[in-house]
């Protein structure tokens, strides 16, 4: 099936310029300089190219979203930034130091600036709520005055002030991550790894999380790193967008300039998995590469940017004088803007569907041909 | 029974718990962080040190396979070395220490193992040293399973402590065998099962109400 067969339209409006972030201050606050991971051969297992050709830089006090599918490098990325692994080429520079460089006590010194937060929370199960806080605080030689009042501090800045003496085994996914959270924070780091750390969660505290993480970058000016499957996840919070694939930046630059003019496959397929640009799957099986008489041209609109996609199809229905039928319609807001996608019958032949083709390039939307319905 | 019998069956008891308190004791100083080191030591752990692991797990696995009365005879020149003399509880206790340092080293490291990794990463994370990992994470994570094992040396010294009477070591085994076996008192025989019996049950009650205290993880399951 032909579905995909696209039609020549005018160039989309405001094309942005993806390959670059703009620096939000003249420092970025993680640098990847020509970084590579290769994990070698061991045993029967062949050596593994986990990351190729990583150069690009993560904007201070900025949320930036690093997605990819599993197995495709995101893990590597994130244990590169905190030092616990070594780039097989390349350095990772975090705020100005060469962290792949240091080892022993510089490093430990350099990872405490570095808070992460885990996908399945990582407390431990021995200590209460406030002493898994406490945890890093020790770790880093704080006196127990300080480690009290910081904590209290910190258990009210992710309002669970009354979980202070529960146990992890107490507590619910969303309670526990809130710790998770604290902990992270807990020795005042200038950057937070955030690794799949709503993946174990439900929709609604996942947002409530999220939430959270943005209030926190709001309010400390802490540079968050999203490490996430889910483009929701990005969209919802982040600036800026690394999308990653078999170890490869893919593609990268503001999350609405690339959910509005997604380049590569791998960002068109999330994308797709998250605007619902899917064809429905009832349509998909009627749907027949060749003219049906009597039948409808089936063409998807994406809609993207400020202008809005649904009064165009009621434009399109009185100004053309044709029947639009509305198979199927989806649209978010990204950053701002409207974006997502329309799937319109149209009747009346090649003669009608060009007409509309025409009618909507002039309007500067972007349309594709599917298929035909009976 | 009379009251001379009674006072043997007291003194055994006294000598029993002499031997294994003392044997427990230090086979758990020598022994947990032997199990820590087995542990943590593995090709990319926390202590990688690949060579001395397989070298010490040789060793005690060489340690316990050996017979436990076999071991007491072997290593007396050994127990003089270190105890003055090869008879005697006091005597007895170095084989019976040799015998438990292995054994609590390798119920040590399955109960260490059991920590989840991920625990030992995110310490790492945070700037940790292996040896904070070690005394912040995986001992106090690890604790359930520590007091059960050494609950499960204590119960399995008892036993072995039977057997040290072969060096004139006494206890409650010692009794038995002399008394309740070549002398034909099936009451003394009777006398020392229920006394050992005891001694494992009250073992066994505190080491669980102790691992189940620890024990954070199923609390309200």
């Amino acid at each position: 099936m032909n579905a995909h067969q696209s039609l020549a339209v005018a160039a989309p409006i405001g094309r942005a310029e993806p390959l670059e972030l703009a620096p939000t201050m003249a420092e970025p606050m993680v640098r990847f300089e020509a970084l590579s991971k290769v994990y070698p051969a061991y045993r029967d297992k062949p050596s593994v190219h986990a990351l190729q050709d990583i150069d690009f830089s993560i904007a201070r006090a900025a949320i930036t979203g690093v997605i990819g599918r599993s197995g495709a490098g995101k893990s590597s990325l994130v244990r590169l930034i905190n030092g616990l692994e070594k780039p097989t080429t390349g350095r990772v520079i975090v705020d100005g130091r060469d962290i792949s460089a240091l080892s022993g006590q510089p490093l430990r010194l350099a990872q405490r600036a570095i808070g992460m937060i885990f996908q399945h929370f990582n407390l431990l199960s021995s200590r209460t709520a406030a002493a898994n806080i406490a945890l890093p605080l020790e770790i880093a030689g704080w006196s127990r005055a300080d480690i009290k009042a910081r904590v209290s501090e910190l258990l009210e800045l992710v309002g669970i002030a009354d979980k202070h003496d529960r146990y992890p085994s107490e507590l619910s996914g969303g309670q526990k991550q809130r710790i998770g959270i604290a902990r992270a924070l807990a020795t005042r780091p200038d950057v937070l790894l955030s690794d799949e750390a709503t993946s174990a969660l439900d929709p609604q505290t996942t947002r409530a999380i999220l939430d959270l993480l943005a209030n926190i970058n709001r309010e400390l000016g802490v540079t968050i790193i999203l490490i996430t499957h889910e483009m929701s996840v990005v969209r919802q919070l982040a600036k800026d967008v690394v999308v990653i694939d078999g170890g490869r930046i893919v593609e990268r630059g503001h999350v609405a300039d690339i959910f509005t003019h997604p380049r590569h496959p791998t960002t068109q397929n999330f994308l797709a998995e998250a605007l619902g640009d899917a064809v429905p799957v009832s349509l998909a099986s009627r749907l027949d590469s060749q003219p049906v008489p009597n039948g409808r041209a089936v063409i998807r609109i994406h809609v993207r940017g400020t202008d809005t996609g649904d009064t165009v199809v009621a434009r399109l229905a009185r100004e053309l004088a044709i029947d639009v039928a509305l198979l199927s319609a989806r649209i978010d807001e990204i950053g701002g803007q409207q974006v997502g996608s329309l799937i319109l019958g149209i009747p009346g032949g090649e003669a009608a569907w060009r007409q509309v083709l025409f009618y909507l390039a002039q309007h500067d939307f972007a349309a594709e041909r599917l298929g035909y319905v009976a | 029974m009379s009251p001379e019998l009674v006072n043997l069956i007291i003194q055994a008891t006294g000598e029993t718990l002499y031997m294994v308190s003392v044997a427990a004791l230090v086979a758990t100083l020598v022994g947990l962080p032997l199990g820590v080191f087995l542990a943590t030591s593995r090709k990319g752990e926390l202590f990688a040190a690949p060579k001395a692991n397989a070298t010490l797990g040789v060793v005690v696995n060489a340690t316990r396979s050996t017979p436990f009365i076999i071991l007491v005879v072997a290593i007396i020149p050994f127990t003089r070395l270190i105890a003055g003399t090869s008879i005697g509880s006091s005597a007895a206790i170095v084989p019976l220490t040799v015998a438990a340092m292995p054994f609590i080293a390798r119920l040590a490291e399955g109960a260490i193992r059991e920590v989840d990794g991920g625990l030992i990463e995110t310490a790492s994370s945070f700037g940790a040293s292996p040896l904070q990992i070690v005394f912040k994470v995986l001992i106090p994570e690890a604790l359930p399973g520590l007091l059960l094992a050494l609950t499960l040396a204590v119960v399995s010294l008892l036993g072995y402590s039977a057997m040290v009477g072969a060096v004139g070591g006494g206890g409650l085994g010692d009794l038995g065998i002399r008394y309740g076996y070549q002398r034909f008192m099936p009451e003394m025989m009777l006398a020392v099962v229920v006394v050992l019996i005891v001694l494992v049950q009250a073992v066994q009650t505190v080491g669980d109400y102790l691992a189940r205290r620890v024990n954070r993880r199923l609390r309200h399951l």
